[in-house]
Parts: structure tokens; C-alpha cells; sequence
């Protein structure tokens, strides 16, 4: 059978309409596999947390026998981090990002995305950890409507903006802003290396500009350092990988034109990312959801191709200035899921870690099991959410690490929490700041 | 649908979080593994988390007459945990703790509601290995496998779960709870109740706990392959292993549709005109010995005009086991369904079954490709379908009754490793004879006489 659900020959994708997933659904054989490697089952242990009920109950809806907006079966399709991992594990291949990603879009066409997200949020039980969120959202707000004229057609740029409408975080409400300048504030379009012998366009999504920008810095001083100039386009806006798992394709669709647009205008063949989300969405997703537009489907499909995670570039592409800055640590790394199930991305940071003076690397148990992040799963779902949180803290400590890096800014936030609650309070960095790092230790030795 | 007041009592029993009632929740505790199977929703799904309540629930079920399926992983392949009739299912999957392991007499106590894996994870730390190995061991339960005595790869050196379970608690349908067997190698003190027990596809009782046999963990491993040119010199090489007196761990058959489908999916090199290939890996804990068996395994297949690849580094070794392990997987994605048989022979008819299968498939116009354990016998006929063609799925059913039929002319059997469930009831007194099937209601009332537990499984109640 063919595999082509990503579009049919009306010109809709699964995105549009929801029986075009049928065909997906059907490859699923219910072997079980998905339970060994699902984290939610994994925390929850009842068969509607596992992929395959989720296939069913999917199958289920089609056939008439279920609601699509029947409170358990859109609590199920939510309750599910994205990571992937189910993915890695199935014989047959299913595609379950596609199957939920189409009944969150379906949901979204139903009913609306306003009701969605009161929905999902219904059941807040920690309403000071949303709330800090909102304030991330709240200060982002400004900067992601900027640009757009009018109310109408407004396009957020951020995932935490578009949420917060709705639910009584909308624009009309005065938020303290945070007090740092975003990673895109910091620097020029173009930052130029010394002696440049080539130049890339550095996507920062918004976790490393809003979030982490000093990370986002340390990308840019690697390939400076590397004699690469960084192209970083002011008119980038976030990836849309929280918008579309909350079913909002439009949405995305307009994100991913705009930032198909602003990478053309820089002329560089290479597209950096720090962040296996954004990333994943720039291989993956927009090839996907753009497959038939008769402007952007060949665009997203060339970006795809020209997409490399950093540790990528830097290992496979170039020859890496070797490190000689010693840094005195003991590293563990955690595999991002999307990092490495979306953009396959593995083997390259722990070969960058390992390249760097000083440092052991010890491996952790299973660690590519996912953090319990999952964007904003870590707010609807806190209890489930830190019970898997709570198993890669103790993971982390038991190898005896000071350091856990990792390649992916939803992660290190969700690290960053629970090596405080409930592992040694082990320093969190992405990997390319032990690099950049080590090239400071070397300079100012 | 139950009555309200029946739910709120397994609420009292049970504890609200551990009662499910919702639509979705029913959907998804409907179905199990097997493909072509009638999905049923149960009334009510309850996550029990001690035996007591276990006993508790039955007794409640027992005198509102409503049917019990127990329920581990819900992987098995005979459809053993449908809740065909309706009513609770009990789900042990909160019942998930290694009580103890006991390396100076190399048993570990568990809970039914452990991973196999992670009694593996567990007891890898003393040296030790729970060797029944099904397909599904990183997901399967220790209760589930019990109750399924399931098999695996591993079958003809290390025998199957029925050979590692050596005591356990369970709950009858009368809601007494009883503990028999244990740490010792030697027992035979009453009825060999494990043995009632293991297998009896929870018709019998609820198993609440086990006590599960451990060995060594070999030391020493040697696998190669053998691509053959005809199924007989293929069937001769198993015959001609046996006989220069090596039992391998492993002893692995693919015939050729199924060595076709794993090349075009997983493009490793396979020679797509062989007509069978054979995986066999030996394994112990004296390197002389692995060695020595290896060499004379080598050697038959050789003789049997087999074209040899054997693994010198763990790399090779994954390279070798990749075409069986791409075997389901690629036959499973020509077509939406998978009927996955496991009818098994008498290891000299192996040649014979192989044969057959491949004549069914084609009498009956299907796709049809056969692997499986050629050193137990046990093969797994995989038919790919459409099921949402009804004349397809018509002439499934016509050669799966045939490859039963074979199966049984050759001395062999309705089931190797999955169990009879709803799949194949209807073939039993095909081979047990009515005597046969008697002395199974027979069992099954004295144990169960209001036939609630697992209803519409295994035996066939009807002729009472």
C-alpha cells in the first residue's frame, strides 16, 4: 500500500481533512509495541495513555461509534508529548504525528481554536507555573505582533501569544515584561567572522531568542569562530511546531511562508538550527502541510534539504576548529526527541562534547527518553509531565554528571526544573556552550 | 450496560482512579493484538492493585453473574483478551512489582503485571536470565505470558514460559485464593498446579502472582546464516544440525516470499532468488563449546549446499538478525491486515509445512510468506489482506482452516506459542476429539461452573 497520506488529489492534506489519515490508521497492526517506548503510558500505565488506543479510538471516530469532540476522546489525543518515540518503535511505520495532528486540526475546524484551549486547559492544576508561561507569552507579545497592521489578520509569532488569547491572556491585558533583551535584539542581521570562507542563515526560534539567548549567542560565536559569516534574518518569527500541535494549521501555514521568505532573502545554502524542534518543523513539517502549495511546496522542500541541526554542520559539513580551552566537567547527554527522531541527530553532540579537553562524557540510562517537556504539555498535563520528569532527573544524577547538556531549549527548561526538584541541581547547557566556551578558555589563555 | 450501583460498588472495592467507564476508555480495552478478530467493548475496565481486591472484584462478579477478563498487556495473538461477552475487564497493568529476587536460588516473586524486559533489566545484575523470550517482550506481562505459556526464538534450547514458572497465587472464580508451588527445584507434592495454571488463557483463575525460574546468562555467542537454493536442502541443514547433536539457541526459517518482502523493504543484500534462509545462533557458557558448535554447524550448512555468512563482531551479528527481525514488519506493510498463524510440526516435516503453506497461498490466490522457528517447528504462515475486501477476507478464512488441517496431518499442532482464544476454538476437536474437549468443559466447570471467567475462550461450552 501506498503511504502517501501526507496529501490526496483534491489538493487537502491530512491537515484539512480528517478521513485522509484512514489510511494510516489501517497500517497499525495494535502490536503493542508503542507501550515499551511511550513515556505518558509509561507514567500512567492504563492502555488510553498508549498510542495504539489512541489509533483505535481514532478509528473509532471515523466509524461513527465516537464524537469527535467527546471530552475523553479530544483529552486523549492531547494527552500525548509529541516525542515521537512510538514512532521509532512501530513495525509498520504508522505515522501518528500525522493522526494527531489531523484530529487536533479537525477539533480545531469544529469547534474552534478558543474552545480547544479552554478545554485543554479546563483541567489547570498548577496555576502558577501556566501563569509564569503566560508572563514569557505576555512579554514575547509585543514583539510577535509587531509589523502587522490591524486586528484581523494578525499572525503571532509566538506560540505562548496565540495561547494566551482566549483564556484571559489576550493582548488587552498588562503583563510585566521580562526584563532581557531577545537574541535577535542582541545582534545585527548579519554578523560577520573574521575571515569568512563561507556564510549560513542561523534560524533561532523563539526559545533561544525569548528564552535563551545566551545559547543563542554561543551558536553564532562557534561559527564566527569557524570563519563563517551568520546571516539572522529580523523577520524570522517562531517555528509553529506549538501551534500545530495545538491543530491550528492555518496558522502555521502562514508562519512557515513568512520564514520560507526571510531565509530566500539571505542567499546563504545553509540552514542552522539549535533546537530539534524548529529543525524537525524546517525538514518535516512544512514539506508537509505546504505538499500542496503550488508557490511554497517546492520552496519548503528545498529548505528541508538545506536544514542542518548545528552539531550536524559543524561535524559533517566543515571540519570543526578543534577545541584545546579545557573545561574541568563530568557531561551527561540527553537526547531531545525531536532532535533525534525527527532530525535523527545523535551521534554528532557527543561527538562535539567529546572533542572538547577535559571533559568526560558518561552516558545516562536511556537517554533518549524524553524529559516530560512536550511544549505545553508540561502545563495541561503537570502531573504526568513530572513523573517522567522526575525518572530523567534521577537518571541524570545516578551517572554522577555535574553537567546534563542537551541540543533542544524545551528540554533544558524542563531539565533546568526537575534537576532542581529532584536531582543535584546539575548545571543544564546546551552543548554548543561547552563549546563556545572552550574557544573563549583557549583565547584568554 | 451494568447497573450504576454495580460500578459504584467496584468504585468502593477498587477506588475511583482504578474504575474506567467512559466511551473512549471502552474502545480502548476492545481489542488485543490478533487481527480479524469481532472487537467487543467491555462494561466496565478496573486496574486491581492487590490480590484481595482482586478476589473482592470476582466475588461481586460471581453473584451478579458478569464475566471477568483478565487482562496483562492485551498483546497476545489468539484474541484471548476481547471481552466478547461483556462485562469487567481487569487490568493488571498497576500490578507491576518485583517482589523479590532471590539469586541463591535463582527465582524471582513478581507481580503479573511485570514487563518481562523489565525482569530481565532486573535480574541482569546478578548474572541471571528469565529466558522466555516471546516477540513481545518489551511490552508483554508476566501474568499475560503465563496465562499463554508463550513461546519465542529461544524455544528449542531454553523451552517456554510453562518450564520457568514454578509456583503462584491465584484467585478462582469461587474467590478463594490459593498459593501452591515455589523455590524448589523438586515438587511434587499434589496436582502439578502450575502446569493447570500456565496456559489456561485466564479460564481457569487469576494469576495474582508468580514465581518465575532464572539460569546463567550465556557467556559466549556465535550466529551465522544459511541462504539456501532449495526449501529441502534448507529443511535438511535444521535435520543435519540436530543430528551432529547441537541445540541451538536460536534456529530461524524464512522461505522465499517472506526473504523477497524483507530485501525490497529493507534493502540489505538479501539473494531474492533463494528459496529459504536460516538464522542460527549457539550460545553457552564455555567458549570452546560455542565454538566447537558453531564449526559443526558451519559445516552442515555447507554440506547442504548453503551459502554461509557468519557474524565475527556484535556489528555482524545485528547485520545478520536484521532480516529476521525486518520479517513481520515487511510483510506487514504490503497490505492493511495481518493474519499471523503459528501452526507447528514435528521438526522432519518442517520441509513439508513449508511446502504446503506456500500451495495454500497460492490456491487461494493470497499473499502468503512463511518464517519461524523451523528448530521447534513452530512456523508462522503470515497472510496479508485487505479487510476491507470481503472476498479476500473469505478465502483468509478457507486457507487458514487448511493450514490447520495440514498442520494436524503432519503430526503437529493447532498452536505453538499463541493459544487457541477465539482464533482457534473452532478447531480443537480437530485435533483432541470430542473425548478431548470434554475433559476441557469438564475442568473448566469444576473450577468455573457459572463460566465467568474469560467467557467465549479456548472451550468450546456449547455441547454441555
Amino acid at each position: 500500500m501506498a503511504t502517501t497520506s501526507a496529501g490526496d488529489t483534491t489538493g487537502k492534506t491530512y491537515h484539512d481533512e480528517l478521513a485522509i489519515v484512514r489510511e494510516e490508521l489501517d497500517k497499525c497492526m495494535k502490536c503493542g509495541n508503542c507501550m515499551a517506548v511511550c513515556p505518558v503510558y509509561g507514567a500512567e500505565k492504563v492502555e488510553t495513555s498508549v498510542t495504539r488506543s489512541k489509533i483505535a479510538v481514532a478509528q473509532a471516530v471515523l466509524d461513527g461509534k465516537l464524537e469527535l469532540d467527546d471530552p475523553q476522546v479530544y483529552q486523549m489525543m492531547f494527552n500525548c508529548l509529541v516525542c515521537k518515540s512510538c514512532m521509532t518503535a512501530c513495525p509498520t511505520k504508522v505515522n501518528f504525528d500525522r493522526i494527531m495532528l489531523a484530529f487536533r486540526a479537525a477539533l480545531v475546524r469544529k469547534n474552534g481554536l478558543p474552545w480547544l484551549k479552554k478545554m485543554i486547559f479546563s483541567t489547570l492544576k498548577h496555576p502558577k507555573l501556566f501563569d509564569a508561561g503566560m508572563r514569557i507569552g505576555a512579554a514575547m507579545q509585543p514583539l510577535a505582533f509587531k509589523g502587522e497592521d490591524g486586528g484581523a489578520s494578525i499572525t503571532p509569532r509566538s506560540p505562548f501569544a496565540k495561547f494566551g488569547a482566549g483564556i484571559g491572556m489576550d493582548g488587552e491585558r498588562k503583563m510585566p515584561s521580562l526584563n532581557v533583551k531577545t537574541l535577535r535584539e542582541r545582534v545585527p542581521e548579519v554578523v560577520r567572522a573574521a575571515a569568512p570562507k563561507m556564510k549560513v542563515a542561523f534560524f533561532t526560534g523563539d526559545s533561544l531568542n525569548y528564552i535563551y539567548p545566551d545559547a543563542g549567542m554561543d551558536v553564532i560565536e562557534v561559527l564566527t569562530a569557524n570563519s563563517i559569516d551568520v546571516h539572522i534574518p529580523k523577520e524570522q518569527n517562531c517555528c509553529g511546531v506549538p501551534v500545530l500541535v495545538h491543530g491550528d494549521v492555518e496558522t502555521v501555514r502562514a508562519l512557515a511562508k513568512k520564514n520560507i521568505d526571510a531565509f530566500e532573502k539571505t542567499g546563504c545554502d545553509y540552514l542552522i538550527t539549535a533546537c530539534g524542534s524548529c529543525g524537525g518543523a524546517w525538514q518535516h513539517d512544512y514539506t508537509e502541510i505546504l505538499a500542496n502549495d503550488p508557490v511554497y511546496a517546492t520552496k519548503a522542500a528545498h529548505w528541508a534539504t538545506r536544514t542542518y541541526d548545528i552539531s550536524t554542520f559543524l561535524t559533517k559539513v566543515i571540519t570543526l576548529r578543534e577545541p584545546k580551552g579545557k573545561l574541568d566537567k563530568v557531561v551527561t547527554y540527553h537526547d531531545s526527541c525531536h532532535l533525534k527522531k525527527s532530525m535523527k541527530v545523535s551521534a554528532e553532540p557527543r561527538e562535539i562534547i567529546k572533542s572538547i579537553p577535559g571533559i568526560t562524557l558518561k552516558e545516562m540510562k536511556a537517554p533518549d527518553t524524553c524529559c516530560g517537556s512536550g511544549g505545553s504539555y508540561v502545563l495541561s498535563h503537570y502531573d504526568t509531565s513530572s513523573a517522567i520528569g522526575r525518572k530523567k532527573a534521577e537518571d541524570v544524577t545516578a551517572t554522577g554528571a555535574d553537567t546534563v547538556s542537551v541540543g533542544c531549549p524545551a528540554c533544558m527548561m524542563q531539565l533546568f526544573d526537575n534537576a532542581n526538584r529532584y536531582g543535584k541541581n546539575e548545571d543544564v547547557v546546551h552543548f554548543v556552550s561547552l563549546l563556545a566556551e572552550s574557544y573563549r578558555r583557549e583565547k584568554s589563555a | 450496560m451494568l447497573d450504576q450501583k454495580i460500578i459504584e460498588q467496584l468504585e468502593a472495592l477498587a477506588g475511583k482512579e482504578n474504575v474506567l467507564t467512559s466511551k473512549a476508555d471502552m474502545v480502548a480495552y476492545s481489542y488485543d493484538a490478533t487481527a480479524d478478530m469481532p472487537n467487543q467493548t467491555p462494561d466496565v475496565v478496573v486496574l486491581p492493585t492487590s490480590s484481595e481486591m482482586v478476589q473482592q472484584i470476582v466475588n461481586l462478579a460471581r453473584e451478579n453473574k458478569i464475566s471477568i477478563y483478565p487482562r496483562g498487556a492485551g498483546t497476545n495473538l489468539s484474541g484471548g483478551t476481547i471481552p466478547l461477552k461483556k462485562g469487567i475487564v481487569l487490568s493488571f497493568q498497576k500490578m507491576n512489582q518485583i517482589l523479590e529476587i532471590d539469586a541463591a536460588n535463582l527465582t524471582a516473586r513478581v507481580q503479573p503485571g511485570v514487563v518481562i524486559n523489565a525482569l530481565n533489566s532486573a535480574v541482569a545484575e546478578h548474572g541471571l536470565i528469565y529466558p522466555p523470550d516471546p516477540g513481545t517482550v518489551a511490552t508483554a506481562t508476566m501474568g499475560g505470558s503465563a496465562a499463554e505459556n508463550s513461546g519465542g526464538l529461544r524455544g528449542l534450547k531454553y523451552g517456554v514460559t510453562k518450564n520457568y514458572i514454578m509456583g503462584m497465587e491465584v484467585v478462582l472464580a469461587n474467590g478463594d485464593k490459593v498459593r501452591f508451588g515455589g523455590k524448589t527445584v523438586k515438587n511434587v507434592t499434589a496436582y502439578d498446579f502450575s502446569n493447570l495454571f500456565v496456559g489456561s488463557e485466564g479460564t481457569l483463575g487469576i494469576i495474582t502472582e508468580l514465581t518465575a525460574k532464572l539460569i546463567p546468562a550465556p557467556k559466549y555467542r556465535r550466529t551465522m546464516m544459511g541462504i539456501f537454493k532449495t526449501i529441502a536442502d534448507a529443511g535438511n541443514a535444521v535435520a543435519g544440525i540436530i543430528a551432529a547433536q547441537v541445540i541451538p539457541a536460536t534456529l530461524e526459517i524464512m522461505d522465499q516470499m517472506t526473504i523477497k518482502t524483507v530485501e525490497d523493504f529493507a534493502k540489505i543484500g538479501l539473494p531474492t532468488d533463494a528459496k529459504a534462509l536460516l538464522l542460527i545462533e549457539v550460545d553457552g557458557n564455555s567458549e570452546d563449546v560455542v565454538v566447537n558448535e558453531a564449526e559443526a554447524v558451519m559445516k552442515v550448512v555447507t554440506e547442504n549446499n548453503g551459502d554461509l555468512q557468519a557474524a565475527n563482531t556484535d556489528q555482524e551479528r545485528d547485520q545478520l538478525w536484521t532480516a529476521r527481525r525486518n520479517a513481520l514488519p515487511a510483510l506487514a506493510s504490503l497490505n492493511n491486515t495481518v493474519v499471523l498463524e503459528d501452526a507447528t510440526v514435528p521438526r522432519s516435516h518442517i520441509t513439508d509445512m513449508l511446502v504446503a503453506c506456500e500451495e495454500i497461498g497460492k490456491k487461494y490466490d493470497l499473499t502468503l510468506g512463511t518464517f519461524g522457528h523451523a528448530g521447534d517447528g513452530n512456523l508462522h504462515p503470515t497472510i496479508l489482506c485487505d479487510k476491507y475486501d470481503e472476498d479476500e477476507i473469505s478465502r483468509v478464512h478457507k486457507a487458514v482452516d487448511e493450514i490447520f488441517k495440514a498442520a494436524l496431518n503432519y503430526g503437529g499442532t493447532l498452536s505453538g506459542e499463541h493459544g487457541i482464544g477465539i482464533a482457534k476454538m473452532k478447531y480443537l476437536e480437530d485435533e483432541l476429539g470430542k473425548s478431548g474437549t470434554n475433559l476441557m468443559r469438564n475442568i473448566k466447570l469444576s473450577l468455573d461452573p457459572e463460566n465467568v471467567l474469560n467467557p467465549g475462550k479456548m472451550v468450546p461450552m456449547q455441547e454441555v
